[in-house]
């Protein structure tokens, strides 16, 4: 097989204030026509570098500075390299030839046009078709992409509609010029599992209708087991392995591409096995602390429900009601981590607000244990509500938005300190205590966050939760954000604090290994319901709900020996009334929570009720 | 849509009405008023005619009322001497300090005025709208250190100081002739194409001096807009395209960057004619901003009331402009309406 697009010796660098950063040095690798090439490696590891240096969209403070790119299009040969960048021979080759996708389908797309217009600006530049013909043949790239109603389609704009359906839309902008190679940036990192898995369908799917050759790059190996053909991995812009999938993955010959195997969390993983993070951190976790035991679980959800009102359009049009959460029971014992799962829009993050206060149940209570018995959350004020607010903390998602950039490090470890009246001497002494606790130096306690890098802000953000002695951790997507080669540090350091400190989490993740890894006991949410919730062994051993089963199977495993079922994955498990007897909901229906056995809930649908009476 | 373009109309005239009673309220608050004023000064030269007169005036607009009385009289829902009489019915009501209605003092300026400044605006646009563009995707290299730096001369230099520079050497090396919007023996004349002519190149000047340290603004503002969205991915999504980088520009970031300036519209209108009262001075510009300084501070009260109330009602027809427009250019604006 011929390689359609040949990397020879690449070398890329960036003009810095100090002496030239190179990014790559002396990159070699092959495409080869109707293959997909997965390129691994973490952030920084010049993944994304290569990506852009061949259709020449590097930053400005970048240059190839030697080595080739040789493209085989029909009969010629072209080396992109030499091309200047923003001249036609390049411009012709980009988005006609050679087109590509990105990570965020959302910022990707321009909010002020429709998608029609943008996706069939590529046809009428590079063919000078005309309006009507570029909406027809739109219309049929966004149909061969699986859009619902294509011809509507055309007319919407991106932030109507779903993270997935963008990036079925950028997907079909980038193939209907039906491109010889389809560079794809990490296109299913940003997406909900079961996307995820129909995206890597669709790829899949349309890479056989085409022929097209695919350059995938991620960091995610179960993806790459799944879809490559071909693995080259990239360790600090040097090509560290490479050859077919099925040589790479079964005998990984580099102790890189070892170590990032036992780095993410797998199903497969023995009880109480560790990950192994690639990098280990040295963090001085504290001597274990003995609390006294509670009677009961430390924290208790008892059918809460939360309801939105959109605002109606028309004055004569009644408020929409959007149900976010209908009676949702959850509980927790101390010292143990609750898992709550679920797609984008089921719900868990409006849980985990009403748990910290920030929103208020419409119906239900929500009962915290300090200590002192179980107290209504939503009923506590002055003093006692203050007292709460110490007790429970939340560790965000994004370490980036979630520090000010204006703050030293000790400022903002100091500030909860401040505001719950811990005395000048010993904030200092905690400050120093604190970073030690996480794995930083405390000569970081001066410096500003842009000084760290994610996985480190990560740290500072947990620090900073841990800073006034909460007894109970909210985790919201705690390392979703994060590099793969750090998210083992961060869910090792939360697994050993957790011990130390008799810390009890709620966690709140749409991806199930993390979960898997995290959780004692896990609750499945979908649409604002719990349909399934169990002991973390049983939920994993005998997965009983349809969608618990559907969110599995879109798992993508880094081991070659389970791969995904793109058969299985392509309808929508997240609408109840789609959902298999006896376990069927009709529109409005609540169903019941019947026990199957110990510890272990399923939502059941009313029609078993019919045949049980 | 409609319904919401209604309820904005209905909230626009129940803030006006709110404004006009701020507006009455703050003429009001210094003791005295023009014709009291003017009567205890008669009264000093012993003018028994005058004083006979000027007490005429304050029964005919009914000053020795009730100043609630003297409101609802003004804004045209009390019956005066004359009958319903007031701004609801389109009498601004007289300026006494030129002895004549209110609409025949302010009549020509108040158009003039919009033409000196919107004259300004389009300037500011032309000249900003490049240059920013210009220094955005030029950023850090010399020409964008030149923009910079005659951004922040404009930023910098008074507009007063630089009308008199102007003034002064505008007429030494091409004659153009100083102050005023036309010569002044065009004055009293109809509006001949000499007197237009003379118009045009008397405008030369103040649209420079009005305009520039907006240009200046504009351009800093535009520039970091524009580098922001340069910046991010949907850029990065139309060069991957295949799209030429200028059209690539102007499709995507360009648009993007315009919204914040459409917002800004509301803030202009008000601005052309209250915004350039030094240089008015200076220039000797017949304009609305001295007419308004001079009714302040003579408590001329309908003259300066109805400069405000029309200041007030630019501002929020202003704001309903860049609504609308922004609803037009921003479909997600246009979503979150229906």
């Amino acid at each position: 097989m011929s390689a359609l697009l040949s990397i020879e010796d690449l070398a890329v660098s960036f003009r810095t204030d100090a002496t030239p950063f190179e990014a790559l040095h002396g990159l070699s690798l092959d495409v080869l026509r109707g293959r997909t090439l997965a390129l691994v490696g973490e952030s920084g590891s010049g993944k994304s570098v290569t990506a852009q240096a061949i259709l020449r969209l590097l930053p400005t403070s970048a240059t190839i500075t030697r080595g080739r790119i040789l493209f085989r299009d029909g009969t010629g040969e072209t080396d992109i390299a030499r091309l200047p960048a923003e001249g036609s021979a390049m411009r012709a080759i980009r988005g006609q030839r050679i087109a590509m996708i990105f990570q965020e389908p959302m910022t990707c797309l321009s909010p002020l046009h429709t998608i029609g217009d943008q996706i069939g600006e590529a046809l009428r530049i590079h063919t000078g078709a005309d309006r009507r013909e570029s909406d027809a043949r739109t219309q049929d790239a966004l149909a061969r992409v699986g859009f619902p109603d294509p011809k509507r389609a055309l007319r919407t704009y991106p932030f109507e509609l779903s993270g997935g359906l963008r990036q079925r839309a950028m997907i079909a902008m980038a193939l209907i010029l039906k491109p010889a190679l389809l560079v794809a940036d990490e296109p299913t990192t940003a997406l909900d599992v079961t996307t995820q898995a129909q995206i890597l369908a669709l790829l899949t799917r349309l890479q056989e209708e085409t022929g097209m050759a695919i350059l995938l790059i991620t960091h995610d190996l179960g993806v790459v087991a799944n879809v490559a053909h071909d693995v080259a991995v990239l360790y600090r812009g040097r090509l560290v392995e490479s050859g077919p999938r099925e040589a790479v993955m079964r005998a990984p010959g580099h102790a890189y591409l070892r170590a990032l195997l036992h780095a993410v969390p797998r199903f497969d993983m023995a009880p109480g096995e560790r990950l192994t993070p690639i990098r280990p951190a040295r963090a001085e976790i504290p001597p274990v602390q003995e609390h006294k035991p509670l009677a009961g679980p430390i924290l208790q959800v008892e059918g809460v429900s939360k309801t939105f009102t959109l605002r109606a359009g028309r004055i004569w049009q009644k408020p929409r009601l959007v149900h976010a959460v209908s009676d949702v029971s959850l509980s927790l014992a101390a010292g143990q981590t609750l898992g709550l799962v679920g797609e984008s829009g089921s719900g868990k993050t409006t849980v985990s607000k009403m748990i910290m206060r920030a929103l208020e149940p419409d119906a239900g209570r929500i009962l915290f244990d300090d200590g002192r018995g179980p107290r209504d959350v939503h009923t506590l004020s002055g003093d006692a509500l203050f007292a709460y607010r110490r007790s429970v903390q939340f560790v965000f998602q994004d370490p980036y938005a979630s520090l000010d950039p204006r703050m030293t490090v000790r400022q903002i470890l100091c500030e909860p300190m401040e505001i719950h009246g811990v005395p000048a001497a010993e904030r200092k002494e905690r400050c120093r205590a604190l970073m030690a606790m996480v794995g930083l130096e405390a000569s970081g306690l001066g410096r500003y966050p842009h000084a760290f890098s994610g996985g480190q802000r990560q740290r500072i953000g947990i620090a900073r939760a841990l800073a006034v002695e909460p007894r109970l951790l909210v985790l919201d997507e705690p390392v979703s954000a994060l590099d793969v080669s750090v998210q083992a540090q961060i869910l090792n350091l939360l697994k050993d604090l957790q011990a130390a400190l008799g810390l009890s989490y709620l966690i709140v993740s749409h991806n199930l290994a993390v979960i898997d890894y995290m959780a004692d006991t896990i609750s499945v949410m979908c649409r604002g319901r719990i349909v399934e919730e169990a002991p973390r062994a049983a939920l994993f051993r005998r997965p009983v709900h349809p969608y618990t089963r559907a969110l599995l199977a879109a798992v993508p495993d880094p081991s070659l020996d389970h791969p995904l079922d793109f058969a299985a994955v392509a309808s929508d498990l997240n609408d109840p009334t789609r959902w298999e007897a006896p376990y069927r909901l009709e529109p409005d229906e609540a169903g019941t929570m019947r026990a199957i056995e110990a510890g272990h809930r399923v939502r059941f649908g009313g029609a078993t009720e019919a045949v049980a009476a | 849509m409609i319904a919401a373009i209604l309820r904005r109309i209905l909230t626009m005239a129940a803030t006006l009405l709110v404004i006009s009673a701020f507006v009455f309220i703050i003429i009001k608050l210094p003791p005295g008023d023009y014709l009291t004023n003017q009567i205890m000064e008669l009264r000093a030269t012993g003018d028994a005619s005058s004083v006979a007169k000027a007490e005429l005036l304050i029964k005919q607009y009914g000053l020795d009322r009730p100043v609630w009385q003297q409101y609802l009289m003004w804004i045209g829902v009390m019956p005066g001497s004359v009958g319903f009489s007031g701004l609801l019915q389109g009498d601004w009501g007289w300026s006494f300090e030129y002895d004549k209605p209110v609409a025949d003092v302010v009549g020509d300026a108040l158009w003039l005025t919009l033409l000196i400044n919107l004259t300004a605006v389009v300037f500011v646009h032309l000249v900003a709208i490049p240059a920013a563009i210009y220094s955005a995707t030029h950023r850090n290299t010399f020409g964008d250190a030149v923009v910079t730096l005659l951004g922040y001369v404009g930023l910098a230099v008074p507009g007063f100081l630089l009308a008199l520079i102007l003034l002064f050497y505008a007429n030494r090396w091409f004659g153009l002739s100083i102050g005023g919007l036309y010569d002044s023996a065009l004055t009293n004349q109809p509006w001949t194409w000499d007197k237009i002519r003379s118009l045009l190149g008397h405008l030369i000047v103040p649209t420079l001096v009005i305009g520039l340290g907006g240009t200046a603004a504009m351009i800093r503002r535009m520039r970091a807009n524009l580098l922001d969205e340069l910046a991010k991915p949907y850029t990065v999504t139309a060069r991957a395209k295949g799209l030429p980088p200028v059209k690539a520009l102007l499709k995507y970031p360009f648009r993007m960057s315009l919204n914040p300036f459409v917002a800004d519209i509301g803030n202009l209108l008000p601005h052309l004619v209250s915004g350039s009262v030094l240089v008015s001075l200076v220039l000797s510009l017949p304009t609305v901003g001295p007419l308004l300084l001079e009714a302040l501070r003579s408590q001329d009260q309908f003259m300066a009331g109805f400069i405000l109330m029309f200041v007030a009602a630019l501002t929020l027809v202003g704001m309903l402009i860049s609504d609308l427009t922004l609803v037009w250019l921003d479909p997600r604006i246009r979503m979150g309406l229906r």
